[in-house]
């Protein structure tokens, strides 16, 4: 009653669909150059290290992961101090342009990153923080504070009324009730929220690399300049691609059951 | 549950209204500014007005006959990918397990996709695709296929189609998921004692349940695809020619490549003032979808106050339907 006759079908083709291409990109990391560009084989005959190592070993490769990884925790922890007490406001009460202003940050949400690129790289030389983690993690801001503001106010609403004002005649103030109370409550929300901020800003590449030249260039960088200059070495390319899908594939491990209702925005 | 008026609910919205105004209201207001100028290089610029905007909308001359060809392309694009991962996701939400592990397991695997950073979902689509070393590009070439995305403008069309196809129907379906996942059992319960087919079930109970998510699915889905760069870039480099060449590849082209800001601010503007304008017909459809569904659902507390009888026939199932 609940599925669809074949289900098993459609699933497992679908599953393979969304497989095959990364097992291609796996396959090719342990493959040599040379058996890349020679045989067409469906795994590797002569397996072997030499893209990963070259990546841990080679500092221009490895500082891309970190950079990345460091404006993306920036970015995350920005987002959410920012967006959980608003979260609130929209949740609990109606002020002046309120709904103005919800649709005023959904619009950015949906704003092109390629309106933004060249304005956010002329304000970030201006403000001296071009090329730093700084620069990306603000420009992130721009469509991650929006989305948590919107998941976590999806939360916020599905705690009662009541705890609130029992806590506040209780005698607590807001601040202490707010940290206690409400941000315990919806701690599952707060990882929804955070996992959304910490994926868009992972997977986001033109804001990134605009903002960045040398010292905090994100490794989606560093693949398609250093890649394209030196021709295309393949095995590397694939590893480097490979290294990028891990970090994302933890995170969904920790919030698979939660991964559904953050996709709605915690509007289910 | 009505809100209480408080103004001082600013205070909180402060920090947030701070930060994304410092990061859209600033750089907009450069944005207009560029695109009211000309320069000649030397950080000289001249008073255009509203020239660049003519020539913008004007299909005759060269910035309007590139801003148009890639305003319908990226059209075309989000229609066909809508038309694909809609009824798609749907159908692969349907056919989630109900119980046990694999749930969880399809749910990872299913997520996987959108984890990914952009430009590797290009670099794997590239090397997914290529004639010479790509499985996918090996197996159509070698089954008689004349498949080369980089040469053929189709194959360049279909590549990009199905890659978005990959990159994104899990979104669509794992959205319908949650909505499914909301439909309490004595609906399904009830629809089989009224002998309900399984179209009448999904007519009946899952679509209208899974409304609010797909509207949202529908608003990602198009906003994202129309602001698509990376993956086409990646993969295409907006060509063969111009054949891929997307909005957003086009501005980045003007803006960052030959650093013509008067054309590349007048052009950002009128981009977003479609994306503004298409964002806010959602929001008003989905916020009146909201309040619809309140009501309805205050109504139906209202007149049936004990919801806790499996055997209650569902409201929205007509027998005349529901009889297969």
């Amino acid at each position: 009653m609940h599925s669809i006759p074949g289900r098993r079908l459609v699933m497992g083709l679908f599953l393979i669909f969304l497989l095959l291409p990364i097992y291609w990109l796996v396959n090719m990391s342990f493959k040599t150059n040379s058996e890349i560009v020679s045989t067409m084989t469906l795994w590797p005959h002569t397996p072997t290290l030499q893209h990963y190592k070259r990546i841990f070993t080679d500092e221009s490769w490895y500082s891309g992961y970190i950079n990345s990884l460091e404006y993306v925790v920036l970015n995350t922890i920005i987002s959410i101090a920012v967006a959980l007490p608003a979260a609130y406001a929209f949740s609990r009460y109606r002020f002046l342009g309120d709904k103005h202003l919800f649709f005023w940050l959904l619009s950015n949400r949906m704003a092109p990153a390629a309106v933004y690129a060249l304005p956010f790289f002329n304000l970030y030389s201006a403000i001296g923080l071009f090329d730093t983690p700084w620069a990306v993690a603000l420009a992130h801001c721009i469509f991650n504070v929006p989305l948590a503001v919107w998941i976590l106010e999806g939360f916020v609403s599905g705690v009662p009324r009541e705890i609130d004002e029992t806590a506040f005649l209780d005698g607590y103030s807001f601040p202490r009730f707010f940290i206690k109370i409400l941000v315990p409550l919806i701690a599952s929300g707060i990882g929804v929220a955070a996992f959304f901020c910490f994926m868009f800003s992972w997977v986001e590449l033109l804001l990134a690399r605009t903002l960045t030249s040398v010292q905090a260039k994100p490794i989606a960088a560093i693949m398609t300049r250093t890649v394209s200059a030196a021709g295309m070495d393949w095995g590397l390319l694939a590893a480097a691609g490979v290294l990028t899908i891990i970090p994302g594939a933890l995170v969904i491990w920790f919030v698979r059951n939660y991964i559904a209702r953050g996709f709605a925005l915690g509007r289910v | 549950m009505d809100k209480t008026v408080n103004q001082k609910a600013w205070f909180l919205v402060l920090p947030v209204f701070l930060v994304v105004a410092f990061s859209a209201v600033l750089p907009l207001m450069t944005v207009v500014n560029y695109s009211m100028q000309d320069t000649f290089g030397n950080n000289q610029f001249f008073w255009n007005g509203v020239g660049w905007f003519k020539e913008l909308l004007d299909p005759s001359t060269d910035l309007g006959g590139r801003f148009l060809a890639s305003l319908g392309r990226n059209l075309f694009f989000s229609l066909v990918i809508l038309a694909i991962e809609v009824p798609l996701g749907i159908v692969v939400a349907l056919s989630m397990p109900r119980e046990g592990w694999t749930v969880a397991a399809c749910l990872v695997i299913l997520a996987l996709p959108l984890l990914i950073p952009w430009n590797v979902v290009g670099t794997i689509w590239q090397i997914f695709g290529r004639p010479d070393i790509g499985l996918l590009g090996y197996v159509l070439n070698a089954a008689g296929f004349d498949y080369n995305y980089v040469s053929n403008d189709i194959d360049a069309w279909v590549t990009v189609i199905v890659m978005d196809v990959w990159h994104w129907t899990s979104l669509v379906a794992l959205l319908c998921y949650a909505g499914l996942k909301s439909i309490p059992e004595a609906y399904y319960q009830a629809a089989q004692i009224d002998g309900a087919s399984r179209w009448a079930v999904f007519k009946a109970i899952q679509l209208p349940k899974m409304n609010r998510v797909l509207l949202i699915a529908v608003l990602l889905r198009f906003m994202d695809s129309f602001m698509i760069y990376t993956e086409p870039f990646v993969v295409t480099g907006g060509g063969p020619g111009n054949s891929t060449t997307f909005v957003s590849i086009e501005l980045v082209k003007i803006a960052l490549g030959q650093f013509d800001l008067g054309k590349a601010a007048a052009l950002s503007l009128v981009y977003n003032l479609i994306i503004l304008i298409v964002c806010w017909i959602f929001y008003t459809v989905m916020t009146n979808a909201g309040v619809e569904r309140k009501v309805q659902a205050s109504s139906e507390e209202a007149t049936e106050p004990k919801p806790s009888a499996a055997l209650k026939p569902v409201p929205a199932l007509k027998p005349k339907e529901g009889v297969a």
